[in-house]
C-alpha cells in the first residue's frame, strides 16, 4: 500500500454511531428533498406515513408482512457472502420456490396441513436451493461466475412461473388475470391469532439467529469464515471450499424459495406473476446495507418494508409514484457505500 | 420456415442489435479499464427513458437519441464517483444504479406513457436496395443498426492501436503497475466510463425511440444483465461482440416470430431462449484463455464479506 | 552507440552526476535510514550492505518511489525533488527493478511504450518494435517484442525491464538485487549485458549483498548498515575482509550448525511416480521422487520451476493429471487435501499469511483450522476450545518456544513469529511427513536458524522432511540428499559432500542432467 493509503487510513474519523447517524440523517434529507421535488409536503408525507403504518395495528401489520421476505431474501445473499460468493438471483430462487411449493399444493390437496405444509416448504427449498446450487456448481469448477449465472437464471426462473401459470395450471374461472386456483386451506400458512401476519416470521427470524450461532460456534461457521478471508489459505488448511461454495448457495437459494413459499401460501394463496416486487433484488440491497451482518438484516429489512408500505400509502394519499421509493432505496445503498469505504482507496 | 419469416428474423435481428451491441461496446471498455458494472440495465433504462422523454418533447427522434447517450454518461458518472473516486465496491454499486435507474427512468418515462416518437428513418445501403423482396427487407435498417460495425472496428482500433488504448488496457492489467509507469488510473477509468455511459444510454435510447417508438416500464427487459454475458463471450474484444451481441438478438427475434406465427409453444418458454442460449454459449466457448480476462477484475469477482 | 538510445550523461565532466545528502527516513517506528549520504562516483557503484542495510530504500528515494522525510537530492550538482517515479524518469534516472515493472498481459512492445518519454497518439507498433531490436542487437541479447511478457522466462523478463529503462530515457542507471533470480548460468549473460552499459558510459548504481559480485564489477563500493552509509571505497582497496568488516561492524565469520543428520532406512512416507500436472503456472513433468522416515531431503532449484507446483501436488492442492502420489505406502493419488493432511503431512509455506493462515483470525483459531476434525464435537456443532488453548501451549513448549498471545489476530505478529507458529502448529500435529517451501526466506537470522534446527530436529526423531529452497547454503548445511528441480523436471539426485555450488548451479540452469 503506498503512502497516501497510510495517511488516509490514520484521519480521525467519527465513530460507527456517529456515522451511521449521519447516514441516516443524510437519507432523510434526500427523502425530504424528492417529496418536495414533487410539490408534496415532506411533513404531510411523514405524518401520513406513519399513521398508516406503524400508527395502526392494521398498517403495522403490512409492514411485517412486507418484511418478512425480505429477510429471507436477505439472507440469502448474506450467507453465500460469507464466503465471498455474490447471489443476485433471489428474485428467480424465490419464484422457483414458490413455483415447487405450488407444485406440491395443488398435487396433494387432500393431506392435512401439519403434513403439506412442511411438505411443500421442502419442495420450495428444494426448488431454490437447486437453482441456486447448479449456480454454485458452475462457480466451483471454476466455469462461470456465480454473477452472471444467477442473474440469468433469474429470467428463466421468473418465465418458468409464468410458462405453468398462463398454461396447465391456470384458474378457468379467473379469465382476465392468469393464476392458479385458491389454495386448499390445509395449504395456507396459518396466522399468528387474529392478526394478518403469517407464521413465517417466525421462521424468518429463527434463520438470522441460526446463523448467527453457526457462525460463531460451529466448525462450520469456523470454517466458512476462513474461506471469506482467504479461500487459498483455507483449502490448503484441508477445508473443502468446493462443498461450501455449492452449500452456501444452496442455503441461499432454499431461504428465497423459503421466501417464495411464504408469498404463495402465506400471502396471494395462489401463484401468479405478481407473487414478488422485486424482492429478490430488494433482499440483495439489504444484505449489502447491513454489510451481510445477520444482526443488522432485521432491522435493515423493517426500514424497508416500512418504506415500501409508506410507498404504497403516499401512492394513495399524496399521489406520489411508488418509484420513488426505487430511487430512495437505491440512495439508500449509495449513501452506505459512500459512507463505508472513506480512506479505502490506495492508488491515485 | 419459408423465405418471408426467415428474412423477418433476420431483419429484427438487425433491428434489434442496436439495443445490445453499443452496451456491449460500452461495457467491454469499462472492463478493460477494470470496472464492472452490473447496473448497465439502469443506465439503459435512464438512456431510454431521456431519449424517449427528448424525442417526444422535440419532436425529433435523433435528437431523442443523442440526449438518451448523454443521460447514460451522466448517469455512468455516478458509477465512476463511487468506484473510482471513492473506492466501493463495484458489484454493489453497480447494484445500487440499477435501482436507482429502474426508478428515475420509470418516474420520467410514465410521463411519456401512450406518447409516441416518429422514429429514425430507415434506407438501404446503396446496392442492398436491389435484393428480391423478401430479403430485401433485412437491409431496411436504420442508421444506428449500419453504424453498429464500423463502431465496433472503430473502438478495436482505439484500444488496441492508440496510446489512449494501450492506457486503459494497462489500467485494467495492473492500476499500481500502470500508475509506476506514470498513468493516471482515476483518469483514465472515468473516460472509460463515459464511453460506456454513453454507449449504454445509446442502446437503452434506440430500444424505445427507434424500435418499439414507445415507453413502457423495464422496456430493456433485462438486456443490461445479458450485456455483462456478452462481453465474456467476447473475450473482451469489440470485434467479436458482434456475433454475441446478434446471437441475443436472433434468439429474441426467433421467439418473436414464432409467436407470430402462431406455433401453439407457450409464448414465455420461448422468452427463455436468449437466456438459455446465452447461458449454454458461455458455457461452451466462453471459458476465457489465458490473458483474455482483464487481470483487475479478478479482483472484482472474487467478492467481499465484511 | 545507435540513434535508438539517449545516451549517458556527458563522462568529461567531473560533476558528480547523481549525490543524497542528510536522507533519513521512518517507516512508523522504524529509522530505515539515519541520514544518509551518497555519492555516485562514475562508472559501476556498488551499494553493499546486508538485509536491513537500508540500501533498496536509500534507492527507492532516489527514484521517487518513496519520499524522504529530511535530505536532499543533487543531479549534476543542483538540487532536485523527486516525488514520484515519474519525476525521476523526466531527470533520467533509471531503476530496474526487483519485482519487475511489466504487465504480463502486454506485449513486450508494449510495456516498453508504456514508459516511453513522447509516445505518439497512434500506436506505431513497428516502429517501437525496430527500436526494440536494434538496441537487443547492440546489447548482444534476443527478445521478440510481439509476445506478451506473461510468457517469458524470468530472465527474458529481466532483459525487458533493461530494454524499457534504457528507452524510457534513462542516463543513470540503478539496479536492485538483479541477480536474486537468477541461476549462476544466467548471471554470467547479465554480467556481459551489464559490461556493455557501463561501457557505453552510462552511470550505474548496483545494489547486491554478495561479495563475489562487488568484485566481479564494481569499480566503487558504498557500504550500508542499519540505515547509515559506513564508507565509500574505490575498488583496488577492497578486500572481502575489509568490506565484511565494514558490513557487520566486526570480522565476525558466520557460525554454520550443522547437526548430524541420522540417515535411517526409514520406509518411504512419500513416493512421486511420474507425476504430471497442468497449469496454469509452470507443469510437472513426470517427477519421481521419494523421501523416507528420519530423512531429509532437500529440492534446490531456482524459483519459478515448479517448487510451489511441487509443493502443491504432495499437499493436494494441486491435481495429478498423471502419476501416482503414494503416502506412507497407500496411494493417496486421489486424496482430498484434508484427508492428506489428517493422514499426517504438515506443510509449511514461504508465505503464511497469504497461503497457510488466515490474518483475520485469531491464533487460536488458526490452530483449531489446522485440525478441526481433532476438535469439533457434536458433529460439527461446537468446538472444544479448552482443548484447543491445551494444545497450543503443548505446541510451544515441547519446541523450547514461547508461546505468542493465542488470542492475538494472525495480521498482527511479524514474519519471524508467524513462521514460527506455523511451524509450532504444525510440529505439534506430529505429521510423518513435512513438506516446507522456502520456510526461512525473508525472516530475521534468528527466526531463520530456528527454522532450521525444527526442521533437523523433527528428521531425527524420524520424520520425513523435504525442504524445498533456493538457499544452496541452507540446503546443503541440512540435507541428507539434495535433488533439483529445473522446468518443472528433477534432474539430478546427490548428496551434499559429492557436489558444488556450481555445479547445482548447472543443474538448476538445465545445463547438465544426471537424473
Amino acid at each position: 500500500m503506498t503512502e497516501l493509503a497510510l495517511t488516509l487510513r490514520e484521519r480521525p474519523r467519527l465513530s460507527a454511531v456517529a456515522r451511521r447517524l449521519v447516514w441516516v440523517l443524510v437519507g432523510f434529507a434526500v427523502y425530504c428533498a424528492l417529496i418536495l421535488l414533487y410539490g408534496k409536503n415532506p411533513l404531510a408525507a411523514l405524518h401520513d406515513t406513519f399513521t398508516n403504518t406503524l400508527g395502526s395495528t392494521y398498517g403495522f401489520e403490512q409492514v411485517v408482512i412486507k418484511m418478512i421476505p425480505l429477510v429471507l431474501t436477505a439472507m440469502a445473499v448474506a450467507v453465500p457472502a460469507r464466503i465471498g460468493l455474490v447471489n443476485v438471483g433471489g428474485e428467480g430462487q424465490l419464484f422457483l420456490g414458490g413455483l415447487c411449493a405450488t407444485g406440491a399444493a395443488i398435487t396433494f390437496t387432500s393431506l392435512p396441513a401439519w403434513v403439506l405444509l412442511p411438505l411443500m416448504s421442502l419442495f420450495a427449498i428444494i426448488g431454490g436451493g437447486a437453482l441456486a446450487a447448479v449456480a454454485g456448481w458452475l462457480r466451483a469448477r471454476g466455469w462461470l461466475s456465480e454473477v452472471f449465472s444467477t442473474v440469468l437464471f433469474n429470467y428463466i426462473a421468473i418465465l418458468a412461473v409464468s410458462v405453468l401459470v398462463f398454461g396447465p395450471w391456470r384458474d378457468p374461472t379467473s379469465s382476465n388475470y392468469p393464476q392458479t386456483r385458491l389454495f386448499v386451506p390445509a395449504a395456507q400458512i396459518p396466522h399468528i391469532g387474529s392478526s394478518q401476519v403469517d407464521i413465517t416470521v417466525f421462521v424468518a427470524i429463527a434463520v438470522v439467529i441460526a446463523f448467527d450461532l453457526v457462525l460463531r460456534r460451529t466448525r462450520w461457521g469456523l470454517e466458512m469464515r476462513a474461506i471469506g478471508a482467504n479461500p487459498q489459505a483455507a483449502a490448503r488448511n484441508g477445508v473443502p471450499v468446493r462443498r461450501y461454495i455449492v452449500a452456501c448457495m444452496f442455503v441461499g437459494g432454499a431461504l428465497a424459495g423459503l421466501a417464495g413459499m411464504d408469498q404463495v401460501a402465506g400471502l396471494q394463496l395462489r401463484l401468479n406473476t405478481g407473487i414478488s416486487s422485486g424482492f429478490g433484488y430488494l433482499g440483495f440491497l439489504i444484505s449489502w446495507l447491513s454489510g451481510h451482518n445477520p444482526r443488522l438484516i432485521v432491522p435493515m429489512s423493517f426500514l424497508l418494508a416500512l418504506l415500501a408500505a409508506g410507498g404504497d400509502v403516499l401512492q394513495i394519499t399524496q399521489s406520489l409514484p411508488y418509484a420513488l421509493v426505487n430511487v430512495m432505496s437505491a440512495v439508500l445503498l449509495i449513501i452506505v457505500l459512500f459512507g463505508r469505504s472513506a480512506g479505502v482507496r490506495s492508488v491515485s | 420456415m419459408n423465405a418471408t419469416t426467415t428474412a423477418s428474423i433476420l431483419a429484427t435481428t438487425l433491428a434489434l442489435g442496436p439495443s445490445v451491441l453499443y452496451a456491449t461496446l460500452g461495457e467491454i471498455v469499462g472492463q478493460r479499464a477494470g470496472i464492472v458494472n452490473l447496473g448497465i440495465e439502469g443506465v439503459m433504462l435512464v438512456g431510454a427513458a431521456v431519449g424517449f422523454a427528448a424525442g417526444v418533447v422535440f419532436g425529433n427522434s435523433y435528437l431523442g437519441l443523442l440526449a438518451g447517450a448523454g443521460a447514460g454518461l451522466a448517469f455512468n458518472m455516478l458509477m465512476a464517483a463511487m468506484t473510482v473516486t471513492r473506492g466501493t465496491n463495484q458489484l454493489a454499486t453497480g447494484f445500487a444504479l440499477y435501482f436507482l435507474g429502474v426508478g428515475v427512468s420509470t418516474l420520467i418515462g410514465d410521463q411519456y406513457i401512450g406518447s409516441s416518437v416518429g422514429g429514425v428513418g430507415q434506407f438501404h445501403l446503396p446496392g442492398l436496395g436491389l435484393l428480391p423482396h423478401p430479403w430485401s427487407n433485412i437491409f431496411d435498417q436504420d442508421l444506428l443498426v449500419w453504424l453498429m460495425f464500423p463502431t465496433a472496428v472503430l473502438l478495436w482500433w482505439l484500444l488496441f492501436h492508440t496510446r489512449w488504448g494501450l492506457h486503459v488496457r494497462a489500467v485494467g492489467e495492473d492500476r499500481q503497475r500502470a500508475y509506476a509507469a506514470g498513468l493516471h488510473p482515476d483518469r483514465i477509468r472515468y473516460q472509460a466510463l463515459a464511453i460506456a455511459g454513453a454507449l449504454s444510454g445509446l442502446s437503452g435510447a434506440h430500444l424505445a425511440v427507434a424500435y418499439t417508438k414507445t415507453w413502457q416500464d423495464g422496456i430493456t427487459a433485462g438486456r443490461g444483465f445479458v450485456v455483462i454475458s456478452i462481453v465474456i463471450l467476447a473475450l473482451w474484444h469489440p470485434v467479436r461482440a458482434i456475433p454475441g451481441a446478434l446471437l441475443f438478438t436472433a434468439a429474441v427475434a426467433t421467439g418473436l416470430q414464432l409467436q407470430a406465427l402462431g406455433v401453439p409453444v407457450s409464448p414465455f418458454l420461448l422468452d427463455m431462449l436468449p437466456y438459455v442460449v446465452t447461458i449454454a454459449v458461455v458455457l461452451i466457448w466462453g471459458r476465457p484463455k489465458a490473458f483474455a480476462i482483464p487481470a483487475a477484475l479478478q479482483e472484482v469477482f472474487v467478492g467481499t464479506s465484511t | 552507440m545507435t540513434t535508438a538510445l539517449p545516451g549517458p550523461p556527458d563522462a568529461r565532466t567531473d560533476e558528480i552526476p547523481l549525490a543524497a545528502r542528510g536522507i533519513v527516513k521512518r517507516f512508523g517506528r522504524v529509522l530505515a535510514l539515519d541520514r544518509a549520504d551518497f555519492e555516485l562516483r562514475p562508472g559501476v557503484h556498488v551499494l553493499l550492505g546486508e538485509n536491513g542495510a537500508g540500501k533498496s530504500t536509500l534507492v527507492k528515494i532516489l527514484y521517487g518511489r518513496v519520499n524522504a522525510d529530511e535530505g536532499e537530492i543533487f543531479l549534476r550538482g543542483a538540487p532536485v525533488e523527486i516525488r514520484t517515479p515519474a519525476d525521476a524518469r523526466r531527470l533520467g534516472i533509471g531503476l530496474v527493478f526487483q519485482d519487475f515493472s511489466l504487465i504480463p498481459a502486454l506485449t513486450v512492445a508494449e510495456n516498453v511504450a508504456l514508459f516511453l518519454p513522447e509516445l505518439s497518439r497512434l500506436l506505431r507498433r513497428t516502429q517501437i518494435e525496430g527500436r526494440i531490436s536494434e538496441l537487443c542487437q547492440h546489447l548482444g541479447i534476443d527478445v521478440d517484442p510481439t509476445v506478451r511478457v506473461g510468457t517469458l522466462s524470468v530472465p527474458e523478463q529481466q532483459r525487458v525491464e533493461i530494454i524499457r529503462v534504457l528507452l524510457g530515457g534513462a542516463r543513470i542507471l540503478i539496479f536492485d538485487e538483479p541477480t536474486s533470480a537468477l541461476p549462476p548460468h544466467e548471471t554470467d549473460a547479465f554480467f556481459e549485458i551489464f559490461r556493455r552499459l557501463r561501457d557505453d558510459g552510462y552511470p550505474i548504481v548496483f545494489i547486491t549483498h554478495k561479495l563475489r559480485e562487488v568484485f566481479a564489477l564494481g569499480d566503487h563500493v558504498t557500504v550500508m548498515r542499519r540505515g547509515t552509509v559506513i564508507d565509500t571505497l574505490p575498488i583496488e582497496l577492497a578486500t572481502e575482509q575489509r568490506l565484511v568488516e565494514l558490513m557487520f561492524g566486526q570480522a565476525e565469520l558466520a557460525t554454520r550448525t550443522s547437526e548430524v543428520g541420522v540417515r535411517s532406512g526409514g520406509a518411504p512416507v512419500l513416493e512421486l511416480a511420474g507425476v504430471t500436472t497442468t497449469g496454469p503456472g509452470r507443469r510437472l513433468v513426470d517427477i519421481d521422487l521419494s523421501v523416507s522416515a528420519g530423512e531429509l531431503v532437500g529440492v534446490a532449484g531456482v524459483s519459478g520451476n515448479g517448487q510451489r507446483e511441487l509443493g502443491d501436488v504432495i499437499l493436494g492442492a494441486a491435481r495429478l493429471a498423471r502419476g501416482k502420489r503414494v503416502l506412507f505406502g497407500r496411494d493417496a493419488s486421489r486424496w482430498t487435501v484434508r484427508q492428506i493432511r489428517e493422514g499426517g503431512v504438515g506443510f509449511i509455506g514461504e508465505n503464511a499469511l497469504g497461503m497457510e493462515l488466515i490474518w483475520s483470525m485469531t491464533l487460536e483459531e488458526n490452530l483449531a483450522l489446522g485440525s478441526l476434525s481433532r476438535f469439533s464435537r457434536a458433529g460439527g456443532m461446537s468446538i472444544d476450545w479448552p482443548a484447543v488453548q491445551e494444545h497450543f501451549e503443548q505446541a510451544f513448549s515441547e519446541l523450547g518456544l514461547k508461546p505468542p498471545d493465542r488470542n492475538a489476530r494472525a495480521s498482527t505478529l511479524s514474519g519471524g513469529n508467524l513462521q514460527r507458529f506455523v511451524i509450532a502448529r504444525e510440529l505439534a500435529r506430529r505429521p510423518k511427513l513435512i513438506v516446507a517451501l522456502d520456510p526461512a526466506r525473508g525472516l530475521d537470522v534468528r527466526s531463520a536458524n530456528i527454522v532450521r534446527r525444527l526442521l533437523a530436529k523433527a528428521r531425527n526423531e524420524g520424520a520425513g522432511v523435504l525442504l524445498i529452497s533456493q538457499d544452496l547454503a541452507e540446503l546443503s548445511e541440512l540435507c541428507d540428499r539434495i535433488v533439483v528441480l529445473h522446468e518443472g523436471g528433477i534432474v539430478a539426485d546427490v548428496a551434499p559432500d559429492e557436489t558444488d555450488a556450481y555445479q547445482l548451479g548447472r543443474f538448476m540452469s538445465g545445463a547438465e542432467s544426471s537424473a
